[in-house]
């Protein structure tokens, strides 16, 4: 018979004040296989630890329970304390009598009574365990990092630094994201493709970084360590080696469309580089514009390539990599101002986003870094930014607060005061968030200095008279409702998921929250791994972020795949499910019932992939002979565990 | 097409010349306005307290002997009357202790309402039920590309899950005004407030309000302005002579119902009958344009 | 002017009036004042919507009972429709005049009424004011 040590803490007040641990510990210290029994202040400790490491040797335990809070906090510490000392660490039970008793409920008598059968069940169950050693699987040391912003560009530097293999794949024509987009950031005003194309090149040029633009993640085979992914890689019409980018392409097409880079305000043609700084250095065809090649409708800019890097028969291709860990960084989009009703349903050119503001300020963008305004090219010289416009809006929009419109619309009015000196910049705020570093010294200098006016109050409604914008608003600090006669209006609008998220989200099997952003496996402790094991997400992908954050996320998640690394196996929980192959008919029903994909017939034998199986217990219920079972969950120390509940 | 028709007192006072131009354009497209019996004041204001059945009344009563009578449904021309209506059915059907607790006060009438009245809108059985293409079809008389705003004042857009167009950018008025040869103009301020009921304590509420709406709506080009509510048609008409004393540069508009224009469109003739219950004088633009 | 605040003021039984007859949450209001920034008649009120909200919250009920304020709500409902937490704001100020009404005090009194215009009134007029304001 299994000699038992149990060990009951008090958790300082939080479990002794409801729970009697005297009378528990004099009750069942005659309880069958209880060798030994303790209780103790806080177990977690470094004494408490030692406690039960002496006990252990002093009675010659073959297991221990420890009556405190939730294995999600201490199981681990304690399979550890034990394993030091030579005891196989599944010979440990945790009984939950903490969240699980004293902590809701007030009876002292119950509470007492509860716990006992808890801590009863422990050992019915600890009695029958067996000793387990974790399942182990190869590992693949290459990562697959989806999206080619800032975070992903990060993810990948510091994995391939690391000496790693990575693949990027941006579904765009070139890496760079939204940051590229930027004229200046806050709140250096560090001009932002200054700081990041350095970034950009080192990836072009990495010896380690495999780059895939205009390509999509189409499927994920496989398991945590050892994925088979699909890349899918549209068409390349232009040789990226051949392309010396000199532009007679470009002049030659007779296609105009709208540049998505400038964010609708500027044109550009059907052959063309999304930017000068673009990486990879290429022209690329936009298929949907172009006048097509089945047949050759124009024809134009192959015949004015010299390099001959035009290629029409170029065909989508499909690629597949070996890869052990998977870094979602996918990013944000901006919440259409097309949704704004009181705004006008985007009907006004003088109404923009903040991208289409930051294309305005920007020394490449469309007026070449002028402030002037879309519908006429004049400078604006009173101009209104509205803060909060589709966020924290439950009942009409998004429910969110998007976290980075308030600094960032500070900055847009200050680089506005800059290029406009004697322009006058309101802004309508509800809150001010500049929890950052610096960042609320930022504010407060442009209001003192820069002659930036905040009025506190939403805007009910914008509208167009004669060529100007009418603002009505409210300052509900003097409570004066505001009107103003603006020549531009600047909408920070909320930052919702990159789109298509949806669609990749499912090819990964990821979880997304209600406006689908990713989740991740803790919101404090673990915010950069997702519950799917072998997956990281890091960026705006997982929640509105600045800059700064969005890297240090990257480059944590980065870290977290070198400490897999730093092993040359991949470990698996042994909780999983087993077959006794005599009891198994070879039914089937366990395939279809396993989410995971882990049970497979063969030889009319059902058969558990332990490196899949996640112990989840599905196919166990589901199997009707009971063949299936689970380590260390069997149904026999369920029974025994049923019947002292039951007493 | 028969159309069971609830009037509303002002239709029958100050507004007989939206009904009676409905009842003429509509004969035009072979309808009729068929007036329900023994309707009363539906109370013209929906009482939005949750915990008073009693100033629910009025309307329900309306309802309950549209459904005795046998009616499916009922269409509605004045905008205050079908807000009510439509909210108060809304409020009662919605709980059926509430249901119960109203037709057990309204025991005179002779039998229980169910809450199957549906209650619509004439704008919008004029889009889906007679359909703009037969309107077109029947337009003798287009209205010469007359400039003309839609007012829709406040009941028809809002709250949002009664209105019978988008509450921020509606086009329903406009739409059948295009169709009716005028050219409508969309401007800012015709779903602004005209004051409302303020009209008879604060007069400057409305006169202020009003002179904004018709500012707004001469300076976005309109000629005139329609509208489908009664209340709404004495402050944009009526007060314009007080405004013209507060506001100097104020330009007069003719403020016509929807269905005046309608009428005029299909080939009936402009009655002076209409005339006389307007305020500032229609007749003047109409000869201008020589739609009359 | 002083509030002082106290445990017992903050919803008061007058506050939970309000919130019976209007079925709305006062601490739902995060202020952003969009109700206030579309209403059409602000201008002539002596406490804005928001700061109804605000004063509600805080259990300030008489002040605007006895303010003029609902009084020249003309019940647009443009509060009611934009408010972000989806506050019926036109069910409140609705539920002020009510508690006012219903102690008989209304600000139109029908023997006192400016008769110049009599024969011109609407009908819809003079029951929209008389159900709204007489007490």
């Amino acid at each position: 018979m299994k000699k038992i040590g149990v060990f009951i803490c008090h958790c300082g007040v939080n479990i002794k004040d409801t729970v009697d641990v005297e009378y528990l510990t004099e009750k069942l210290a005659d309880y069958k296989g209880v060798e030994h029994i303790e209780n103790y202040m806080f177990m977690c400790s470094d004494p408490g630890q030692n406690l039960v490491k002496e006990a252990i040797q002093e009675n010659k335990l073959d297991g221990v329970v420890i009556a405190a809070c939730s294995p999600t906090l201490h199981e681990s510490t304690f399979q550890n304390a034990i394993e030091e000392i030579g005891i196989n660490k599944y010979q440990l039970e945790i009984a939950n009598i903490r969240e699980q008793c004293s902590w809701v409920h007030t009876s002292r008598e119950e509470a007492t009574r509860k716990a006992e059968l808890i801590i009863k069940t422990a050992i019915e169950k600890l009695r029958l365990n067996q000793s387990l050693e974790p399942v182990t699987a190869p590992l693949t040391k290459r990562v697959l990092v989806i999206g080619g912003g800032i975070a992903g560009i990060q993810a990948a530097l510091d994995i391939a630094d690391g000496g790693y293999e990575v693949v990027l794949v941006e579904k765009k024509p070139s890496i760079g994201g939204h940051m590229i987009q930027l004229s200046e950031t806050f709140p250096t005003l560090d001009c932002s493709q200054c700081i990041l194309t350095p970034k950009m090149v080192q990836v072009g040029k990495h010896k380690n970084i495999k780059l895939y633009v205009n390509s999509q993640v189409a499927a994920v085979d496989g398991f945590a360590g050892n994925f088979t992914v699909t890349i899918n890689r549209k068409a390349q019409y232009v040789d990226p080696d051949k392309c010396t980018l000199c532009g007679d392409c470009t002049d030659s097409c007779p296609v105009v469309t709208p540049c998505e880079y400038d964010e609708g305000l500027a044109w550009r043609r059907a052959i063309y580089v999304p930017f000068p700084q673009a990486i990879p250095a290429t022209f690329t065809i936009d298929t949907e514009n172009c006048l097509g090649f089945e047949p050759i409708a124009c024809g134009e800019c192959k015949k004015a390539c010299e390099p001959g890097a035009i290629n029409y028969d170029a065909k989508p291709q499909t690629f597949e990599e070996k890869i052990g860990a998977i870094i979602v960084a996918t990013g944000y989009d901006l919440y259409p101002v097309e949704n704004m009703a009181e705004y006008g349903y985007g009907k006004y050119p003088d109404v923009l986003n903040g991208l289409q503001f930051e294309r305005i300020l920007s020394a490449t963008g469309p007026t070449g870094g002028e402030m002037l305004r879309p519908s006429d090219g004049k400078v604006p010289k009173e101009i209104v930014f509205v803060q909060c416009s589709g966020s924290r809006d439950p009942e009409r929009h998004l429910s969110h607060c998007s976290r980075i419109c308030c600094m960032y619309t500070l900055k847009h009015a200050k680089l506005y005061k800059h290029k406009v000196p004697d322009g006058q910049p309101y802004i309508f705020y509800i809150d001010i968030r500049s929890g950052g570093k610096r960042y609320d010294e930022f504010i407060q200098q442009a209001v003192s200095e820069d002659g930036v006016v905040y009025i506190r109050g939403k805007v009910a409604k914008i509208y167009q008279e004669g060529d100007k914008m009418i603002v009505h608003g409210m300052d509900t600090l003097t409570g004066k409702k505001m009107e103003i006669c603006a020549d531009m209006v600047v909408l920070a609008q909320g930052i919702v998921p990159s789109e298509g998220v949806h669609e990749l989200v499912k090819t990964l099997k990821l979880g997304v929250d209600d406006v689908g952003f990713l989740i991740e496996a803790h919101p404090k402790l673990r915010p950069l791994e997702s519950l799917q094991s072998g997956f990281y997400i890091a960026g705006a992908a997982q929640g509105p972020k600045d800059i700064p954050d969005t890297v240090s996320q990257a480059s944590g998640a980065a870290a977290k795949i070198l400490a897999l690394f730093s092993h040359d196996e991949i470990y698996h929980e042994p909780i999983i499910a087993i077959v006794d192959e005599d009891k198994c008919s070879g039914c089937g029903i366990c395939i279809g019932t396993c989410p995971y994909g882990a049970r497979v017939l063969e030889n009319g034998v059902a058969m558990v992939n332990d490196i899949l199986c996640e112990g989840c217990g599905a196919c166990i219920s589901a199997c009707p002979s009971g063949a299936a079972q689970q380590k260390n969950l069997t149904d026999q120390q369920i029974n025994s565990m049923i019947k002292v509940i039951l007493g | 097409m028969n159309l069971p028709y609830y009037p509303g007192c002002t239709l029958k006072a100050n507004a007989r010349h939206f009904e009676d131009s409905a009842q003429k354009a509509l004969a035009k497209l072979d309808c009729e306005l068929e007036e329900m019996k023994d309707w009363v004041c539906c109370g013209t204001v929906f009482s939005m307290t949750t915990d008073d059945l009693m100033l629910q009344l009025a309307s329900i009563r309306n309802l309950l002997r549209a459904e005795n009578q046998g009616l499916k449904e009922i269409i509605v021309l004045c905008s205050m009357c079908y807000n009510t209506l439509k909210r108060s059915q809304d409020f009662i059907t919605r709980d059926q202790e509430n249901l119960d607790k109203v037709n057990k006060f309204m025991y005179m009438e002779n039998l229980k309402y169910s809450g199957s009245i549906e209650i619509y809108h004439l704008l919008t059985i004029l889009k889906d039920r007679i359909t703009y293409d037969k309107i077109k079809e029947k337009v003798k008389t287009p209205l010469k590309k007359l400039k003309v705003g839609a007012f829709y004042g406040c009941l028809l857009v809002r709250p949002e899950e009664f209105a019978i167009d988008d509450f921020e950018s509606p086009t329903i008025i406009e739409n059948l005004l295009d169709v009716l040869g005028a050219e409508s103009i969309d401007f800012p301020y015709k779903l602004e407030c005209c004051g409302a009921y303020q009209t008879l304590t604060k007069q400057e509420v409305s006169i202020k309000r009003s002179y904004e709406i018709l500012k707004s709506a001469h300076n976005s080009g309109c000629e005139a302005i329609i509208t489908s509510c009664p209340l709404c048609a004495y402050n944009l008409d009526f007060l314009q002579k007080r405004i013209e004393e507060d506001f100097v540069e104020f330009v007069k508009l003719p403020v016509f119902y929807f269905t005046e224009l309608m009428a005029l469109a299909l080939g009936e003739k402009w009655s002076g009958e209409w005339s006389k219950l307007h305020h500032v004088d229609p007749e003047q633009l109409l000869r201008d344009k020589h739609l009359i | 002017m002083l509030i002082k605040v106290n445990a017992r003021n903050i919803r008061n039984d007058l506050v939970k009036k309000i919130e019976d007859i209007s079925g709305q949450n006062v601490f739902d209001c995060y202020q952003c004042g969009n109700c206030s920034s579309g209403c059409p008649v602000v201008d002539y009120m002596d406490i804005s919507p928001n700061q109804v909200l605000r004063l509600s919250q805080y259990g300030e009920i008489d002040e605007i009972l006895n303010s003029e304020t609902i009084w020249i709500c003309s019940t647009c409902l443009q509060c009611s429709s934009r408010c972000p937490k989806g506050i019926d704001v036109a069910k409140i100020m609705e539920a002020f005049r009510t508690v006012n009404l219903r102690k008989g005090v209304g600000v139109v009194n029908p023997s006192q009424l400016d008769t110049t215009d009599a024969k011109q009134l609407p009908p819809i007029l003079l029951v929209c004011a008389m159900r709204k304001m007489t007490g």
